[in-house]
């Protein structure tokens, strides 16, 4: 076991996969010669050169598109977007063609392509540079999209999606690049379905992702410190497809739920959450979920506005206790 | 080319021209539904550039007018027909349709609906072809129209900057639906738009299937010795609508007749009948011969298909056993 940085676990991800295989390869603005926005393809232009670690030019949805024709035939292409903001641009290529060549094509045409995107707000970005895009992927048929909380999920999920015959969404977040983790020394997988439980509770489920698993880490310690409140906390970790069964089994097990995120309120992963809740267990419920989101707001410069549009441990604690009536 | 291979060529593109004839009665019969788009007077085009390609191994990828490049491809017509059909037996077993016909184990990688999205897909291909070392080239056969798009621009940036080899055929019927060219676009000339990008560019006519030849030959010489892009254009004509709900109202009567009087397969007839290739009572068996395997043996095995279970909507969303 080795303490490593987030953009450490992505890197390495990276250079086993093509160390391993030569026709994995890495494309994006500035991930060769600069070596990446965020690191996480430090050194990799030197060892594999210009061919399999490409600078490209500011053309989204075409150097996607280039990564899903590669995928289409073979190759295995890791494509960086620079910030999920600049995503929208590449869209076309994404929603109308990677994600639904194998369906329709009956099955026969594969598209092994995987994209990585940082995105989430960091600090005082302002609008342009702070969206949350997961709602959007995660309402796509044919895309698979996971996002790592650690240094171990950065890299476990990068090469599962690598190996992975459908085309895969890293959703990482700007703000977690330099987060520290142990990660094991031999080379392991995280599976691209399933939650992970984070701490076992008894009293109420927090559901979270990304950033947001340690706003619920938090204010679970909290919680358990100050109020005597039990709190589980799962990462929800797969966006697309979503395990119902594992939401279910802890709403059955702590009877109340949680959704804690950092993208806005409508149409994302804490509605989706609340749908399946409605779908599997209804009756297990004691208490109507509730969800805790940023502001409907495109993200604020200023640095109070952004601290009010988005989230944070205090605002879980603040819910629980409220439904808990503690 | 010897008079075997002349015949041969007249035969495909008069398949070509009754297959889709056929088609539109299908559709009309309302056998083949959604959107189709028929190739009838641009037959010169797909049949001829890709007679001078390795069909098989050579990547070819196309818009929504796609039938006769998967037939030129070396798909089958059986299959292809029974997609239209939406049929279980079809190339993309029925989940496809008109505008999404694939074949991979002959390199057709589609049949795409939304124009200027395959520009990207082919340098892709050849981007692979690129990694995996090899002879190979990527073919991607668009409309004038498609040029309009961002995706042309960024993808001819890149497949000259990383010497991708693909070759990027334009048809240029002077319309995108009901818009003629001159209204959309400034340069008219495609094959000037890819200058500033310093890829190589022809232009020539694309109603004689030999100057499309001639022309095809060296550009995909090109493609596959120097490793390098290469833009033809091929200017031609639809004598059909747009798709099936095209009224033709832009076009006037005298320009289509115009281009009907230069029709790829009149032009060809007339040259191997005066060459005494073919005579007319054996163009006419062969006409005969063409729609009857069209009709007993094509659309038959259409017809007779099974569509697709209904219980397996959901299959190919994913690869199956994979996560
Ligand atoms: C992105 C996108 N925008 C608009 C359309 C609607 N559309 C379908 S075909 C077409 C015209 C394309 O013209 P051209 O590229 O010249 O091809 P042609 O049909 O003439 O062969 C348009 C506008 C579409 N399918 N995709
Ligand atoms: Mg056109």
């Amino acid at each position: 076991m080795a303490e490593m940085m987030y953009w450490q676990g992505i890197l390495r991800a990276h250079d086993e996969e093509m160390a391993r295989d030569p026709l994995v390869f890495a494309m994006g603005e500035d991930i060769g010669v600069a070596g990446g926005t965020y690191k996480a393809t430090s050194g990799l232009f030197a060892k594999y050169g210009d061919q399999r670690v490409i600078d490209t030019p500011i053309s989204e949805n075409s150097y996607t598109g280039i990564g899903v024709g590669a995928a289409m035939v073979g190759a295995r292409p890791i494509v960086e977007i620079m910030s999920v903001n600049f995503a929208w641009l590449a869209m076309d290529q994404l929603m109308n063609n990677a994600a639904k060549i194998h369906y329709m094509s009956g099955g026969r045409i594969r598209c092994p392509f995987v994209m990585r995107v940082p995105g989430g707000t960091a600090h005082q970005l302002g609008a342009q540079h702070s969206a949350r895009m997961e709602r959007v992927f995660m309402g796509i048929s044919g895309l698979r999209v996971v996002t790592p909380a650690t240094p171990r999920d950065a890299y476990g999920l990068l090469k599962s999606a690598v190996r992975c015959d459908d085309p895969v969404v890293i959703l990482e977040h700007e703000a977690m690049y330099n987060l520290k983790g142990e990660i094991p020394d031999t080379e392991f997988f995280t599976p691209l379905e399933g939650v992970e439980v984070m701490r076992p509770g008894k009293d109420i489920s927090l559901f979270a992702y990304n950033i947001s698993v340690h706003w619920a880490l938090d204010a679970a310690q909290k919680l358990a410190e100050e109020y005597g409140i039990d709190a589980e906390v799962i990462d929800l970790r797969a966006l697309r497809p979503m395990d119902r069964a594992g939401i279910a089994a802890s709403v059955r097990k702590t009877h109340r739920a949680l959704v804690v995120e950092e993208d806005e309120a409508p149409v994302g992963v804490g509605s989706e959450v609340m749908a399946i809740i409605n779908e599997e267990c209804f009756f297990d419920l004691d208490a109507a979920p509730v969800r805790v989101h940023a502001l409907d707001v495109p993200i604020p410069y200023n640095r109070r506005l952004e601290k009010a549009a988005i989230p944070n441990a205090a605002d879980v604690v603040a819910a629980v206790r409220k439904m808990l009536g503690r | 080319m010897d008079a075997t291979d002349q015949k041969r060529l007249l035969r495909e593109m008069l398949f070509a021209r009754r297959f889709e004839e056929r088609c539109a009665e299908a559709y009309h019969e309302r056998q083949i539904g959604g959107f189709l788009h028929l190739y009838p007077g641009e037959e010169a085009c797909a049949i001829g550039v890709l007679e001078q390609a390795r069909p098989g191994s050579d990547y070819v990828v196309t818009g929504y007018r796609d039938h006769i490049h998967a037939l030129k491809s070396g798909m089958d017509p059986k299959a292809l027909m029974a997609e239209l059909f939406g049929k279980e037996a079809g190339c993309s077993k029925g989940r496809g349709g008109s505008m999404h016909l694939f074949d991979p184990d002959v390199r057709f990688m589609g049949g795409y609906a939304l124009v200027g999205g395959p520009f990207p897909l082919a340098a892709g291909f050849a981007k692979a072809i690129q990694l995996r070392g090899g002879d190979e080239i990527s073919i991607c056969f668009l409309g004038d129209g498609a040029n309009n798009q961002g995706t042309f621009h960024e993808t001819m940036n890149m497949a000259s900057l990383w010497n991708l080899p693909v070759l990027f055929v334009c048809e240029n019927n002077l319309y995108g639906i009901g818009t003629a060219i001159e209204r959309s676009t400034v340069e008219i000339n495609q094959y000037k738009r890819v200058a500033p990008y310093g890829i190589e560019a022809a232009q020539c006519d694309g109603q004689d299937i030999d100057v499309v030849m001639a022309h095809a030959e060296r550009a995909i010489q090109h493609v596959r010795e120097k490793r390098k892009p290469y833009f033809l254009e091929l200017m031609t004509y639809r004598l059909r609508g747009h798709s099936m709900s095209d009224s033709g109202a832009y076009r006037s009567r005298e320009e289509v007749e115009e281009w009907a009087q230069r029709d790829p397969i009149g032009i060809y007839q007339r040259r191997l009948m005066d060459a005494n290739v073919i005579s007319g009572e054996e163009f006419h068996a062969l006409d005969q011969a063409v729609q009857d395997e069209i009709e007993n043996g094509i659309v038959r095995f259409a017809v007779e298909s099974p569509e697709p279970r209904v219980e397996d909507v959901a299959r190919y969303v994913y690869v199956e056993g994979d996560k």
